[in-house]
């Protein structure tokens, strides 16, 4: 059973007025921006189910906008995240899908485009609380919650990835607290989703790289310093 | 140190160790994490800020919620509380007020902490700010509490819901009234097994509420009920205090909420489809809100 801490009854910190409708929306975002490692220039989001149905009255948009632009669910510039993405030149869209029904009541895809280009899309739920999950990156379907600091690894499917990881990683003196790799098809692109304890070290980074096979690191890390 | 996995466990060691809830919940943290006293301490003192914020800014400049469909309304009790001519006596009046107060805070989409949830963040603040204001006591002295509300929380999020979706307001308010007794009643001197009962007793008394947001937005009733929810809190507090003995255990009042929860008609679980959502009144003004996309 997943541990629940003194600050997930007491919290989160958040600007309201609804857990899984802002503070659970501002989070996906901000995971996005995390995965772009960029700021982005340009935000699409896709509503799904009660996101689409009531995302005005519970600030749904401007959470997720502000979430992009790296604000957490405590931020008070959450309400002025319209004026706050014209200042720093983020254009943004939202648009409603209310004919999927097959997806989490509250779901939204988030495409970004960084201010070098480069580009980053996926599928968040907000599962309730204030908790996330996030379902899908750049088309793959994946499953993590992005609560503790989590590695994400895009890769070419085959032997070894997984042992170049693992070895990466405990030559860092890292501990895993979760590995799983989520794939399209057997030899095809496959992401492998670390979650680890304490911080990982930037060069941790570049040697996972140096692989030639290792397409794309992303990293994550949830408590900053 | 131990970690427990429902209120018989959580007795049991606050017993055997003669340590309140609050400790019991703090070693839990610590024997599971490896979270330091410090920062424990330090983002406590975060929680209860935010608290403090909330309760407050709503007296002075209250502003309309996202919706409209409330604002200013902690403003009226707490004025005429101060005035001295309060019903309740300044005690229940500034519980309430407090507690409508963090709601409004929250309708406007203002910084809160979720206790343990948004729509009833109101409940816990408000009666343990009062408190505070009744006896004077000092931040410090607030920690304990929060730390004693924070496990009843935990079990009713381990053993049972607090999502008004899965289980009605019962869950959210509900649990957040009984979170707020058993902080009351430690922070008033009371046992670990009197904080148990209070939060039982406060509980049963909101045994079966729904959910029914009007407009499907928090703000109306859901600020009523945060005043209600810190006034049951006082009075199950007040029970258990003058050794008022409870005949189930709040383990077993939890396991009545969760079924009771589940078996709620659909309407009456955040949809609102049904309950005061449902009322021609509620469906005229939720009409004029024109927040649905």
């Amino acid at each position: 059973m997943e541990f629940i801490s003194i600050f997930d009854v007491l919290g989160p910190n958040m600007v309201g007025p609804s857990s899984s409708h802002t503070a659970g929306a501002c989070s996906i975002a901000l995971m996005a921006r995390k995965m772009l490692g960029e700021p982005a220039a340009r935000a699409e989001f896709v509503l799904y189910g009660s996101f689409a149905r009531t995302y005005k009255g519970h600030g749904t948009d401007r959470a997720l906008l502000a979430g992009v632009m790296g604000c957490s669910t405590d931020d008070v510039r959450i309400p002025r995240a319209y004026e706050l993405a014209k200042e720093q030149n983020l254009t943004w869209r939202f648009s409603c899908n209310e004919t999927e029904t097959e997806v989490h009541p509250n779901t939204v895809d988030i495409d970004l485009t960084g201010i070098t280009g480069k580009t980053v899309s996926m599928r968040g739920e907000s599962v309730g609380g204030g908790k996330i999950r996030i379902a899908r990156i750049n088309e793959i379907d994946v499953d993590f919650s992005g609560e503790c600091n989590t590695l994400i690894v895009v890769h070419k499917d085959r032997i070894g990835m997984a042992a170049h990881i693992t070895s990466c990683l405990s030559q860092a003196e890292i501990n895993i607290a979760f590995m799983r790799l989520f794939r399209e098809s057997k030899g095809d692109k496959a992401y492998s989703i670390v979650e680890f304890d304490g911080k990982l070290p930037e060069h941790t980074k570049e040697k996972i790289l140096l692989e030639q096979d290792v397409e794309h690191v992303m990293l994550i890390q949830i408590r900053e310093g | 140190m131990m970690d427990f996995k429902n209120a018989a466990e959580l007795l049991s060691i606050c017993e055997t160790n003669r340590i309140p809830v609050s400790e019991a919940m703090k070693n839990r943290e610590r024997l599971l994490t490896e979270v330091t006293d410090q920062e424990l301490t330090s983002r406590m003192n975060r929680v209860l800020e935010i608290m403090k914020q909330a309760v407050n800014e709503p007296l002075e400049n209250p502003r309309p919620s996202m919706g409209g469909l409330i604002g200013g309304e902690a403003r009226l009790v707490n004025r005429r509380r101060k005035e001295g001519n309060s019903l309740c006596g300044s005690l229940v009046s500034g519980a309430i007020a407090y507690a409508m107060a963090v709601l409004e805070v929250n309708s406007s989409m203002g910084l809160i902490v979720a206790a343990p949830t948004a729509g009833s963040s109101g409940v816990v603040p408000g009666v343990l700010l009062s408190l505070k204001d009744a006896h004077g006591f000092s931040d410090e002295e607030l920690l304990p509490p929060l730390y004693n509300a924070s496990a009843i929380g935990y079990l009713a999020m381990r053993n049972a819901t607090v999502a008004g979706a899965v289980g009605g307001c019962q869950a959210e308010v509900g649990v957040a009234s009984a979170m707020a007794a058993s902080a009351a009643v430690e922070l008033m001197g009371g046992s670990p097994r009197q904080c148990l009962e209070s939060a039982s007793t406060a509980l049963m008394n909101l045994l079966g509420l729904v959910c029914d947001p009007v407009g499907g937005l928090v703000e109306y009733p859901c600020q009523n009920r945060n005043a209600i929810g810190a006034a049951n809190a006082l009075t199950a507090a007040e029970l258990a205090l003058s050794g008022v003995r409870q005949l189930i255990p709040f383990d077993e009042m939890l396991g009545a909420m969760y079924s009771a929860g589940r078996r709620l008609p659909p309407e009456y679980r955040e949809t609102a489809l049904g309950g005061c959502a449902a009322a021609p009144s509620a469906c005229a003004a939720a009409g004029k809100c024109h927040l649905h996309s």
